[in-house]
């Protein structure tokens, strides 16, 4: 369990903001921190990660400080159990993709992580690869991979996947959750994209200008109205077609396409681009925008 | 070939290697602190490092004379201790090449260290990879253009350099003769025909190097760009 109770001024484009943060993350939960750029998300991260220090709180990880004002502790990065991947990936541009991932293991068990992780990251063809020679998705593969080289106790993803197009975005969605599931690091992903929070985590903090505005999950967040429902999806609508006094409303739900009739009335809230949640009561589908 | 002559230019060559040598050895360290730290004695040190770009040598010259000499207490402790005498010696140049060229060393690298993106280093901590591994397999390799600059003009400048070597060396053949004092030395015995064959070996030479490192360095800018 991440126990995490910070706060740092930072100096910004519009003046000072206190980022204030409080708030406690479960073993092996996906949580997400969201927000717009500039909320302080990234910074919070990185003093997770020990990168940058807070003004004050502590920072306890498994009942273990990591950091502490009051009592001077400021446990260096090198000393904290976390795999991190940066927003640009970071990756070491002299070494091989193998050497990449490699590089921190001890010698006697690298081979075998190594080679364990470049398969299940499906990167076997491309060991010996430079990093400048691997496209987007490529890279972010590797710095996964060289994240969960140690088995960190806490993963931190920096906005993973914003540099990526929607296609490979989406695969990677789903790489990341199964390499979640598999090795069951507690995890921390930075993201301003909608729908990475309801595909990926169990819990979402929303950051607003340095201050955690709403929490909970990410359902629970995003869609005002708390109704029973039979099933729900939450995706974006792609495509809207008059047809009679109906509107057909395609909707990106995951990777596939689905249909939704929306009446005159409805069509008031909706357009393209616009998150939606889909939810069924017994048989007619309701479709309402969701807050952002 | 006159005897004289290369004598003075192995010598010469001699100087030079060593100096970049011992420069490299110094200036990673240094030229890494420099880079990377926020002390405020910072500003002082770079002051210091770049002072022989501007100070005339002689001025540095002149201060390794009097501190080496055997009579200041400096000089006297290196010479009764450690049996090492830095005036009107070989170490006493290399010592005072060292200190002259320190600029041509750490600038490049310093910028070198600069250049490099610092997530990198914040990367191999988040991985707990130590300080020195992270200097040895991530930093340096990734700026091997900064250390050739480095190395290419120190050894250079050492070559062409005069004043200090003058001041503290003087002119003994075999041992603290370098190429451009017998330049120096040949004229005032006007014998230029041997000053011209300095002249254009250290011409020539000095222009070979530099060419190799600007086509070295496009290929390291090329490769980087594929």
């Amino acid at each position: 369990m991440i126990e995490v109770n910070v706060s740092k001024r930072l100096h910004t484009a519009e003046g000072p903001m206190d980022l204030v943060f409080s708030g406690t993350i479960e073993e092996g939960e996906f949580t997400t921190l969201f927000g717009p750029s500039g909320a302080g998300k990234t910074t919070l991260l990185r003093m997770v990660a020990g990168l940058t220090t807070p003004d004050s709180g502590t920072i306890v990880v498994d009942g273990q400080p990591w950091f502490d004002s009051a009592r001077r502790i400021n446990l260096s990065p090198r000393r904290r159990s976390i795999g991190m991947v940066f927003q640009d990936y970071a990756l070491f541009p002299n070494l091989t993709v193998a050497e990449n991932i490699g590089l921190a293991l001890p010698k006697q068990q690298r081979s075998a992580i190594v080679s364990e992780l470049l398969e299940v990251a499906g990167l076997q063809e491309l060991a010996g690869r430079k990093p400048d020679k691997l496209s987007g998705g490529q890279r972010q593969r590797v710095a996964l991979a060289r994240a969960l080289a140690l088995k960190p106790t806490i993963l931190l993803l920096d906005e993973p996947l914003s540099a990526l197009d929607l296609q490979m975005r989406l695969k990677l969605q789903d790489e990341l959750q199964r390499l979640h599931q598999r090795y069951q690091p507690t995890t921390l992903l930075v993201s301003h994209d909608l729908s990475e929070v309801f595909r990926l985590s169990r819990r979402v903090f929303v950051l607003d200008k340095g201050k955690v505005t709403r929490s909970g999950s990410p359902t629970e967040v995003f869609s005002q109205s708390k109704i029973s429902n039979k099933f729900r999806f939450n995706g974006e609508v792609v495509h809207i077609k008059p047809s009679g006094v109906v509107y057909i409303v395609h909707v990106l739900v995951g990777q596939d396409i689905v249909q939704v009739i929306a009446s005159e009335r409805e069509m008031t809230t909706l357009k393209v681009g616009k998150r939606v949640l889909i939810a069924s009561k017994a048989f007619n589908p309701l479709i309402m925008p969701l807050d952002e | 070939m006159n005897p004289d002559f290369t004598q003075t230019m192995i010598l010469t060559f001699q100087v030079a290697g060593i100096t970049t040598i011992i420069l490299l050895v110094l200036g990673i360290p240094l030229s890494y602190w420099l880079a990377y730290t926020s002390n405020r004695s910072k500003a002082i040190v770079e002051t210091l490092v770049s002072m022989p770009l501007v100070l005339p040598p002689t001025v540095l010259g002149f201060y390794l004379l009097v501190f080496f000499s055997p009579v200041n207490p400096v000089g006297g402790f290196l010479e009764s201790w450690l049996n090492l005498r830095l005036v009107f010696s070989f170490e006493g140049i290399i010592v005072g090449s060292v200190l002259f060229s320190l600029p041509f060393m750490i600038h490049p690298l310093q910028s070198g260290f600069g250049a490099i993106p610092a997530n990198l280093r914040e990367a191999a901590a988040t991985l707990g990879i130590s300080r020195v591994k992270t200097l040895f397999t991530i930093l340096l390799p990734n700026m091997k253009p900064g250390i050739l600059a480095g190395c290419v003009l120190s050894f250079a400048h050492t070559v062409g350099e005069f004043g200090v070597v003058l001041m503290v060396g003087g002119n003994i053949p075999g041992q603290t003769r370098m190429a451009s004092i017998a330049i120096y030395d040949r004229v005032e015995a006007l014998d230029y025909a041997t000053a011209h064959r300095y002249a254009l070996v250290l011409f020539a030479i000095t222009f070979a190097i530099l060419l190799l490192v600007y086509i070295v360095n496009r290929r390291f800018a090329r490769m980087e760009l594929t």
